[in-house]
Protein backbone atom coordinates (compact mmCIF):
# COMPACT_ATOMS: atom_id res chain seq x y z
CA UNK A 1 0.00 0.00 0.00
CA UNK A 2 1.28 3.45 -0.82
CA UNK A 3 1.95 6.20 1.68
CA UNK A 4 -0.85 8.56 2.55
CA UNK A 5 0.66 12.01 3.00
CA UNK A 6 -1.53 14.23 5.15
CA UNK A 7 0.66 17.32 5.53
CA UNK A 8 2.25 18.23 2.21
CA UNK A 9 4.52 21.00 3.54
CA UNK A 10 6.15 18.87 6.21
CA UNK A 11 5.77 15.42 4.60
CA UNK A 12 3.77 13.85 7.42
CA UNK A 13 1.98 10.58 6.66
CA UNK A 14 -1.20 9.19 8.17
CA UNK A 15 0.83 6.33 9.63
CA UNK A 16 3.08 8.77 11.48
CA UNK A 17 0.07 10.59 12.87
CA UNK A 18 -1.52 7.38 14.12
CA UNK A 19 1.78 6.32 15.68
CA UNK A 20 2.10 9.69 17.47
CA UNK A 21 -1.48 9.46 18.78
CA UNK A 22 -0.75 5.99 20.15
CA UNK A 23 2.37 7.34 21.86
CA UNK A 24 0.19 9.79 23.78
CA UNK A 25 0.38 12.94 21.67
CA UNK A 26 -3.37 12.71 21.56
CA UNK A 27 -4.57 16.31 21.71
CA UNK A 28 -4.56 18.51 18.64
CA UNK A 29 -1.90 20.96 19.95
CA UNK A 30 0.57 18.23 20.95
CA UNK A 31 -0.05 16.17 17.79
CA UNK A 32 0.67 19.20 15.64
CA UNK A 33 3.90 19.97 17.47
CA UNK A 34 5.17 16.39 17.73
CA UNK A 35 4.66 15.51 14.07
CA UNK A 36 5.07 19.00 12.58
CA UNK A 37 1.83 18.52 10.66
CA UNK A 38 0.20 21.86 9.93
CA UNK A 39 3.28 23.93 10.82
CA UNK A 40 4.73 24.45 7.33
CA UNK A 41 4.31 27.36 4.93
CA UNK A 42 0.56 26.72 4.43
CA UNK A 43 0.08 26.73 8.22
CA UNK A 44 -2.48 23.92 8.06
CA UNK A 45 -4.73 25.35 5.37
CA UNK A 46 -4.35 22.16 3.32
CA UNK A 47 -4.18 19.50 6.02
CA UNK A 48 -5.86 20.71 9.20
CA UNK A 49 -9.22 19.15 8.45
CA UNK A 50 -7.58 15.79 7.72
CA UNK A 51 -5.57 16.10 10.92
CA UNK A 52 -8.70 16.68 12.98
CA UNK A 53 -10.55 13.86 11.20
CA UNK A 54 -7.77 11.34 11.84
CA UNK A 55 -7.40 12.33 15.50
CA UNK A 56 -11.17 12.17 16.08
CA UNK A 57 -11.37 8.75 14.39
CA UNK A 58 -8.45 7.29 16.39
CA UNK A 59 -9.85 8.55 19.70
CA UNK A 60 -13.43 7.67 18.85
CA UNK A 61 -14.44 11.24 19.53
CA UNK A 62 -16.35 13.85 17.59
CA UNK A 63 -14.48 16.47 15.56
CA UNK A 64 -15.95 19.17 17.81
CA UNK A 65 -14.43 17.49 20.86
CA UNK A 66 -10.99 17.34 19.21
CA UNK A 67 -11.16 21.05 18.43
CA UNK A 68 -8.93 23.29 16.36
CA UNK A 69 -5.38 24.40 17.26
CA UNK A 70 -4.83 28.10 17.89
CA UNK A 71 -4.75 29.93 14.57
CA UNK A 72 -1.88 32.41 14.38
CA UNK A 73 -1.39 35.45 12.16
CA UNK A 74 -0.48 36.30 9.46
CA UNK A 75 -3.00 34.47 7.25
CA UNK A 76 -0.35 33.90 4.61
CA UNK A 77 3.43 34.43 4.74
CA UNK A 78 4.42 38.12 4.40
CA UNK A 79 7.95 39.20 3.35
CA UNK A 80 9.93 41.25 5.90
CA UNK A 81 10.35 43.98 3.26
CA UNK A 82 6.59 44.48 3.08
CA UNK A 83 6.17 44.37 6.85
CA UNK A 84 8.92 46.97 7.29
CA UNK A 85 7.09 49.30 4.88
CA UNK A 86 9.81 49.24 2.24
CA UNK A 87 8.76 49.56 -1.38
CA UNK A 88 10.05 47.09 -3.95
CA UNK A 89 12.94 48.21 -6.12
CA UNK B 1 4.02 16.54 43.59
CA UNK B 2 5.11 19.06 41.00
CA UNK B 3 2.76 21.72 39.64
CA UNK B 4 3.67 22.67 36.06
CA UNK B 5 4.46 20.52 33.01
CA UNK B 6 7.15 22.75 31.55
CA UNK B 7 10.91 22.39 31.35
CA UNK B 8 11.33 22.95 35.10
CA UNK B 9 8.59 20.61 36.32
CA UNK B 10 9.33 17.78 33.89
CA UNK B 11 13.10 18.16 34.34
CA UNK B 12 12.72 17.94 38.09
CA UNK B 13 10.38 14.94 37.80
CA UNK B 14 13.03 13.16 35.74
CA UNK B 15 15.83 14.01 38.18
CA UNK B 16 13.76 12.77 41.13
CA UNK B 17 12.80 9.41 39.61
CA UNK B 18 16.36 9.02 38.38
CA UNK B 19 17.44 9.15 42.03
CA UNK B 20 14.91 6.54 43.00
CA UNK B 21 12.03 8.67 44.28
CA UNK B 22 8.71 6.86 43.93
CA UNK B 23 5.32 8.52 43.53
CA UNK B 24 6.43 11.57 41.56
CA UNK B 25 3.36 13.27 40.08
CA UNK B 26 3.35 16.23 37.69
CA UNK B 27 0.17 18.28 37.34
CA UNK B 28 -0.24 20.20 34.09
CA UNK B 29 -3.42 22.14 33.57
CA UNK B 30 -3.16 22.04 29.76
CA UNK B 31 -0.83 20.08 27.44
CA UNK B 32 2.92 19.63 28.04
CA UNK B 33 4.79 22.80 27.14
CA UNK B 34 1.68 24.95 26.79
CA UNK B 35 3.41 27.80 28.64
CA UNK B 36 6.69 29.62 28.05
CA UNK B 37 8.66 26.35 27.75
CA UNK B 38 6.94 25.68 24.43
CA UNK B 39 7.00 29.25 23.14
CA UNK B 40 10.71 30.10 23.17
CA UNK B 41 13.50 29.62 20.61
CA UNK B 42 15.55 27.20 22.72
CA UNK B 43 18.52 29.52 22.95
CA UNK B 44 21.12 28.24 25.41
CA UNK B 45 23.38 31.09 26.42
CA UNK B 46 26.09 31.29 29.07
CA UNK B 47 26.76 34.94 28.28
CA UNK B 48 24.92 36.38 31.26
CA UNK B 49 25.79 39.16 33.67
CA UNK B 50 25.52 37.58 37.13
CA UNK B 51 27.97 35.06 38.56
CA UNK B 52 25.27 32.69 39.85
CA UNK B 53 23.33 32.72 36.56
CA UNK B 54 26.48 32.08 34.53
CA UNK B 55 27.33 29.11 36.76
CA UNK B 56 23.87 27.53 36.28
CA UNK B 57 24.01 28.12 32.51
CA UNK B 58 27.54 26.68 32.24
CA UNK B 59 26.47 23.50 34.05
CA UNK B 60 23.29 23.32 31.96
CA UNK B 61 25.34 23.33 28.74
CA UNK B 62 27.34 20.38 30.07
CA UNK B 63 24.07 18.53 30.75
CA UNK B 64 22.45 19.40 27.40
CA UNK B 65 25.53 18.11 25.54
CA UNK B 66 24.73 14.60 26.74
CA UNK B 67 21.00 14.81 27.38
CA UNK B 68 19.91 13.23 24.06
CA UNK B 69 21.81 10.07 24.93
CA UNK B 70 20.76 10.15 28.56
CA UNK B 71 17.05 10.45 27.72
CA UNK B 72 17.30 8.31 24.58
CA UNK B 73 15.51 11.14 22.78
CA UNK B 74 17.08 13.66 20.41
CA UNK B 75 16.86 17.21 21.82
CA UNK B 76 18.64 18.61 18.71
CA UNK B 77 21.20 20.60 20.71
CA UNK B 78 23.51 22.37 18.29
CA UNK B 79 26.40 24.48 19.62
CA UNK B 80 26.50 27.18 16.97
CA UNK B 81 27.39 29.88 19.50
CA UNK B 82 25.74 33.15 20.45
CA UNK B 83 26.80 36.43 18.87
CA UNK B 84 25.89 39.51 20.90
CA UNK B 85 26.16 42.78 18.99
CA UNK B 86 27.36 46.09 20.48
CA UNK B 87 26.06 49.30 18.90
CA UNK B 88 26.98 51.83 21.63
CA UNK B 89 30.20 52.65 23.51
CA UNK B 90 28.34 51.92 26.72
CA UNK B 91 27.56 48.41 25.51
CA UNK B 92 31.19 47.84 24.51
CA UNK B 93 32.35 48.77 28.03
CA UNK B 94 29.68 46.65 29.71
CA UNK B 95 30.43 43.66 27.47
CA UNK B 96 34.15 43.85 28.36
CA UNK B 97 33.31 43.55 32.05
CA UNK B 98 30.86 40.72 31.45
CA UNK B 99 33.26 38.72 29.29
CA UNK B 100 35.92 39.04 32.00
CA UNK B 101 33.47 37.68 34.58
CA UNK B 102 32.29 34.90 32.24
CA UNK B 103 35.91 33.89 31.50
CA UNK B 104 36.73 33.79 35.22
CA UNK B 105 33.91 31.23 35.59
CA UNK B 106 35.18 29.05 32.76
CA UNK B 107 32.89 30.28 29.97
CA UNK B 108 34.79 30.76 26.70
CA UNK B 109 33.22 34.03 25.54
CA UNK B 110 35.35 36.69 23.85
CA UNK B 111 35.23 40.22 22.48
CA UNK B 112 35.48 40.33 18.70
CA UNK B 113 35.70 43.06 16.05
CA UNK B 114 32.94 43.78 13.51
CA UNK B 115 34.88 42.09 10.69
CA UNK B 116 35.27 38.96 12.80
CA UNK B 117 31.53 39.00 13.51
CA UNK B 118 30.96 39.17 9.76
CA UNK B 119 33.11 36.08 9.28
CA UNK B 120 30.76 34.19 11.62
CA UNK B 121 27.57 35.70 10.10
CA UNK B 122 28.37 36.84 6.54
CA UNK B 123 25.01 38.56 5.99
CA UNK B 124 25.52 40.90 8.95
CA UNK B 125 25.55 44.66 8.22
CA UNK B 126 28.58 46.06 10.02
CA UNK B 127 28.38 49.77 9.19
CA UNK B 128 26.97 50.75 12.60
CA UNK B 129 28.43 47.84 14.54
CA UNK B 130 31.13 48.70 17.12
CA UNK B 131 31.98 45.16 18.17
CA UNK B 132 30.48 41.97 19.51
CA UNK B 133 30.92 39.16 21.98
CA UNK B 134 30.91 35.55 20.90
CA UNK B 135 30.74 32.31 22.80
CA UNK B 136 31.14 29.22 20.60
CA UNK B 137 29.79 26.78 23.18
CA UNK B 138 26.40 28.52 23.46
CA UNK B 139 23.73 27.04 21.23
CA UNK B 140 20.18 26.25 20.27
CA UNK B 141 18.01 23.21 21.04
CA UNK B 142 14.44 22.21 20.26
CA UNK B 143 12.47 23.06 23.42
CA UNK B 144 9.63 20.58 22.85
CA UNK B 145 12.09 17.74 22.38
CA UNK B 146 13.58 18.49 25.80
CA UNK B 147 10.09 18.45 27.35
CA UNK B 148 9.02 15.24 25.60
CA UNK B 149 12.37 13.62 26.37
CA UNK B 150 12.15 14.41 30.08
CA UNK B 151 8.48 13.35 30.18
CA UNK B 152 9.04 10.00 28.45
CA UNK B 153 12.08 9.12 30.55
CA UNK B 154 10.34 10.16 33.79
CA UNK B 155 7.24 8.10 32.90
CA UNK B 156 9.35 5.09 31.99
CA UNK B 157 10.81 5.19 35.50
CA UNK B 158 7.45 5.50 37.20
CA UNK B 159 6.50 9.17 37.33
CA UNK B 160 2.88 10.10 36.64
CA UNK B 161 2.23 13.07 34.38
CA UNK B 162 -1.34 14.26 34.61
CA UNK B 163 -2.10 16.62 31.75
CA UNK B 164 -5.31 18.67 31.56
CA UNK B 165 -5.44 18.51 35.35
CA UNK B 166 -5.73 21.78 37.26
CA UNK B 167 -4.44 22.39 40.79
CA UNK B 168 -7.09 24.20 42.79
CA UNK B 169 -5.84 24.34 46.36
CA UNK B 170 -2.76 23.44 48.37
CA UNK B 171 -3.64 22.13 51.84
CA UNK B 172 -1.27 23.37 54.53
CA UNK B 173 -1.73 22.32 58.16
CA UNK B 174 0.54 23.23 61.05
CA UNK B 175 3.00 24.86 58.68
CA UNK B 176 3.35 21.70 56.57
CA UNK B 177 2.12 20.79 53.10
CA UNK B 178 -0.44 17.96 53.27
CA UNK B 179 -2.25 17.65 49.95
CA UNK B 180 -3.19 19.25 46.65
CA UNK B 181 -6.81 19.49 45.56
CA UNK B 182 -7.26 19.28 41.78
CA UNK B 183 -10.30 19.46 39.51
CA UNK B 184 -10.11 15.65 39.38
CA UNK B 185 -9.74 14.93 43.08
CA UNK B 186 -7.35 15.34 45.99
CA UNK B 187 -3.80 13.96 46.09
CA UNK B 188 -1.97 13.62 49.42
CA UNK B 189 1.66 14.76 49.41
CA UNK B 190 4.26 16.12 51.86
CA UNK B 191 6.06 18.07 49.11
CA UNK B 192 4.69 20.48 46.52
CA UNK B 193 6.99 22.06 43.95
CA UNK B 194 5.71 25.25 42.37
CA UNK B 195 7.01 25.08 38.80
CA UNK B 196 4.01 26.86 37.33
CA UNK B 197 5.97 29.47 35.35
CA UNK B 198 3.79 32.47 34.56
CA UNK B 199 1.16 31.11 36.99
CA UNK B 200 3.64 30.68 39.87
CA UNK B 201 2.26 33.59 41.90
CA UNK B 202 -1.31 32.18 41.66
CA UNK B 203 -0.13 28.71 42.69
CA UNK B 204 1.81 30.16 45.65
CA UNK B 205 -1.30 32.03 46.76
CA UNK B 206 -3.14 28.67 46.95
CA UNK B 207 -0.84 27.94 49.89
CA UNK B 208 -1.24 31.44 51.29
CA UNK B 209 2.21 32.54 50.15
CA UNK B 210 2.98 35.74 48.27
CA UNK B 211 5.58 35.77 45.47
CA UNK B 212 6.98 38.91 43.79
CA UNK B 213 6.72 37.24 40.33
CA UNK B 214 4.71 38.98 37.62
CA UNK B 215 3.67 37.70 34.16
CA UNK B 216 4.96 39.70 31.18
CA UNK B 217 4.15 39.13 27.52
CA UNK B 218 6.86 38.48 24.97
CA UNK B 219 6.17 38.09 21.25
CA UNK B 220 8.02 36.00 18.69
CA UNK B 221 7.68 34.85 15.08
CA UNK B 222 9.09 32.32 12.62
CA UNK B 223 9.68 32.70 8.90
CA UNK B 224 9.41 30.19 6.11
CA UNK B 225 12.24 27.63 6.18
CA UNK B 226 15.56 28.28 4.45
CA UNK B 227 18.50 25.93 4.07
CA UNK B 228 21.00 26.23 6.95
CA UNK B 229 22.83 29.57 6.78
CA UNK B 230 22.96 30.96 10.30
CA UNK B 231 25.09 29.14 12.88
CA UNK B 232 24.82 31.30 16.00
CA UNK B 233 21.88 32.95 17.65
CA UNK B 234 22.35 36.67 17.00
CA UNK B 235 21.36 39.02 19.79
CA UNK B 236 21.17 42.81 19.88
CA UNK B 237 20.13 44.37 23.16
CA UNK B 238 20.20 47.72 21.37
CA UNK B 239 17.42 46.55 19.02
CA UNK B 240 15.89 44.30 21.73
CA UNK B 241 16.19 41.64 19.02
CA UNK B 242 17.27 38.03 18.73
CA UNK B 243 17.43 36.01 15.52
CA UNK B 244 18.34 32.36 15.13
CA UNK B 245 17.75 29.48 12.75
CA UNK B 246 15.82 26.46 13.97
CA UNK B 247 16.31 22.79 13.13
CA UNK B 248 13.78 22.82 10.29
CA UNK B 249 15.34 25.92 8.74
CA UNK B 250 12.86 28.48 10.02
CA UNK B 251 14.27 31.79 11.20
CA UNK B 252 13.00 32.46 14.71
CA UNK B 253 13.02 36.01 16.02
CA UNK B 254 11.68 38.13 18.82
CA UNK B 255 11.77 41.85 19.42
CA UNK B 256 10.56 44.49 21.82
CA UNK B 257 10.74 45.62 25.39
CA UNK B 258 8.52 43.97 27.95
CA UNK B 259 5.20 45.74 28.44
CA UNK B 260 4.95 48.23 31.27
CA UNK B 261 2.22 46.28 33.01
CA UNK B 262 1.84 42.55 33.68
CA UNK B 263 -0.60 40.55 31.56
CA UNK B 264 -1.65 37.03 30.66
CA UNK B 265 -2.98 38.12 27.26
CA UNK B 266 -1.87 35.58 24.63
CA UNK B 267 -3.28 37.48 21.64
CA UNK B 268 -0.74 38.55 19.03
CA UNK B 269 -0.44 42.30 18.52
CA UNK B 270 -0.60 44.08 15.18
CA UNK B 271 2.43 46.37 15.62
CA UNK B 272 4.81 43.50 16.42
CA UNK B 273 5.66 42.24 12.92
CA UNK B 274 6.52 45.67 11.41
CA UNK B 275 8.78 46.38 14.40
CA UNK B 276 10.41 42.96 14.04
CA UNK B 277 10.89 43.35 10.29
CA UNK B 278 12.56 46.76 10.66
CA UNK B 279 14.92 45.47 13.36
CA UNK B 280 15.93 42.36 11.36
CA UNK B 281 16.50 44.35 8.18
CA UNK B 282 18.70 46.82 10.07
CA UNK B 283 21.16 44.11 11.03
CA UNK B 284 20.62 41.79 8.02
CA UNK B 285 19.40 44.03 5.17
CA UNK B 286 19.39 41.39 2.44
CA UNK B 287 16.54 39.39 3.98
CA UNK B 288 13.72 41.53 2.64
CA UNK B 289 12.11 38.67 0.72
CA UNK B 290 12.11 36.30 3.71
CA UNK B 291 8.46 35.78 4.65
CA UNK B 292 7.03 35.53 8.17
CA UNK B 293 4.91 32.43 8.64
CA UNK B 294 3.41 32.89 12.10
CA UNK B 295 3.61 34.98 15.25
CA UNK B 296 2.58 34.22 18.83
CA UNK B 297 2.92 35.33 22.43
CA UNK B 298 4.58 33.69 25.40
CA UNK B 299 4.28 34.80 29.01
CA UNK B 300 7.45 35.21 31.06
CA UNK B 301 7.43 34.67 34.79
CA UNK B 302 9.55 37.65 35.87
CA UNK B 303 11.00 38.37 39.30
CA UNK B 304 12.17 41.88 40.32
CA UNK B 305 15.85 41.00 39.70
CA UNK B 306 15.40 38.67 36.70
CA UNK B 307 16.69 35.66 38.67
CA UNK B 308 14.66 32.54 39.44
CA UNK B 309 13.40 31.62 42.90
CA UNK B 310 14.71 28.21 43.88
CA UNK B 311 14.31 26.57 47.25
CA UNK B 312 12.07 25.73 50.17
CA UNK B 313 9.69 28.36 51.56
CA UNK B 314 10.38 29.62 55.04
CA UNK B 315 7.35 28.93 57.17
CA UNK B 316 5.73 26.30 54.93
CA UNK B 317 7.52 22.97 55.16
CA UNK B 318 7.45 21.03 51.94
CA UNK B 319 6.62 23.96 49.66
CA UNK B 320 9.43 24.32 47.12
CA UNK B 321 9.72 27.23 44.70
CA UNK B 322 11.11 26.49 41.23
CA UNK B 323 9.92 29.49 39.25
CA UNK B 324 10.71 33.05 38.18
CA UNK B 325 12.99 31.98 35.35
CA UNK B 326 11.75 34.85 33.16
CA UNK B 327 13.30 34.41 29.73
CA UNK B 328 16.06 32.12 30.99
CA UNK B 329 14.23 28.87 31.82
CA UNK B 330 15.70 26.74 29.05
CA UNK B 331 19.19 28.11 29.76
CA UNK B 332 19.28 27.68 33.52
CA UNK B 333 16.89 24.86 34.39
CA UNK B 334 18.88 21.79 33.31
CA UNK B 335 21.34 22.26 36.16
CA UNK B 336 18.84 23.93 38.51
CA UNK B 337 16.51 20.90 38.57
CA UNK B 338 19.43 18.59 39.43
CA UNK B 339 20.28 20.82 42.38
CA UNK B 340 16.62 21.03 43.42
CA UNK B 341 16.38 17.23 43.41
CA UNK B 342 19.41 17.22 45.73
CA UNK B 343 17.68 19.75 48.00
CA UNK B 344 14.44 17.73 48.12
CA UNK B 345 16.29 14.49 48.89
CA UNK B 346 18.76 15.79 51.47
CA UNK B 347 16.95 18.80 52.92
CA UNK B 348 20.15 20.80 52.44
CA UNK B 349 20.42 23.74 50.02
CA UNK B 350 23.32 23.20 47.58
CA UNK B 351 25.73 26.15 47.51
CA UNK B 352 24.90 27.03 43.90
CA UNK B 353 21.24 27.54 44.86
CA UNK B 354 21.90 29.90 47.79
CA UNK B 355 21.74 33.12 45.71
CA UNK B 356 18.24 32.16 44.51
CA UNK B 357 16.34 32.15 47.81
CA UNK B 358 13.05 34.01 48.15
CA UNK B 359 14.53 35.73 51.23
CA UNK B 360 16.77 37.87 48.99
CA UNK B 361 13.83 40.15 48.20
CA UNK B 362 13.90 41.40 51.80
CA UNK B 363 17.25 43.03 51.10
CA UNK B 364 17.24 46.67 50.07
CA UNK B 365 19.52 46.29 47.11
CA UNK B 366 19.12 43.60 44.47
CA UNK B 367 21.72 42.74 41.89
CA UNK B 368 19.86 42.45 38.61
CA UNK B 369 20.51 40.12 35.70
CA UNK B 370 21.06 42.53 32.80
CA UNK B 371 21.36 40.05 29.96
CA UNK B 372 17.67 39.47 29.32
CA UNK B 373 16.19 40.53 26.01
CA UNK B 374 13.34 42.97 26.39
CA UNK B 375 14.71 44.43 29.63
CA UNK B 376 16.54 47.34 28.01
Amino acid sequence: MGKKIVCLCEDVTEEELIDAIKQGYNNIESLKRYTGAGTGPCQGKTCLLHLITILARELGKGKDEVGVPTQRPPIKPIPLRVLAGETSE
Amino acid sequence: MIIGGGVVGLGLAYRLVERGVKDVVVLEKSYIGSGASGRNPGGIRQQLSLREDIALARESVKIYKHLSGELNFNIFFRQGGYLILAFTEQEVEQFKKNVKLQNSLGVRSKIIRPNEAKEIVPMLATNKLLGATYCPTDGILYPYAVLWGYARAAKRMGAKILTFTDAKRIKVEGGEVKAVATDKGEIKTPVVVNAAGAHAAEVASMAGVELPNKPFRHEAAVTEPLKPFLDPMVLSFHHTLYVGQMLRGEVFAGVGNLDKSPSHDLRASADFLPKLARAILEIMPQFGELAVMRQWVGIRDMTPDGKPILGEMEGVRGLIQANGFGGLGMMLSASAVKLLAELILTGKTPKMLEPFSLARFREEKLEKEMYITGMH
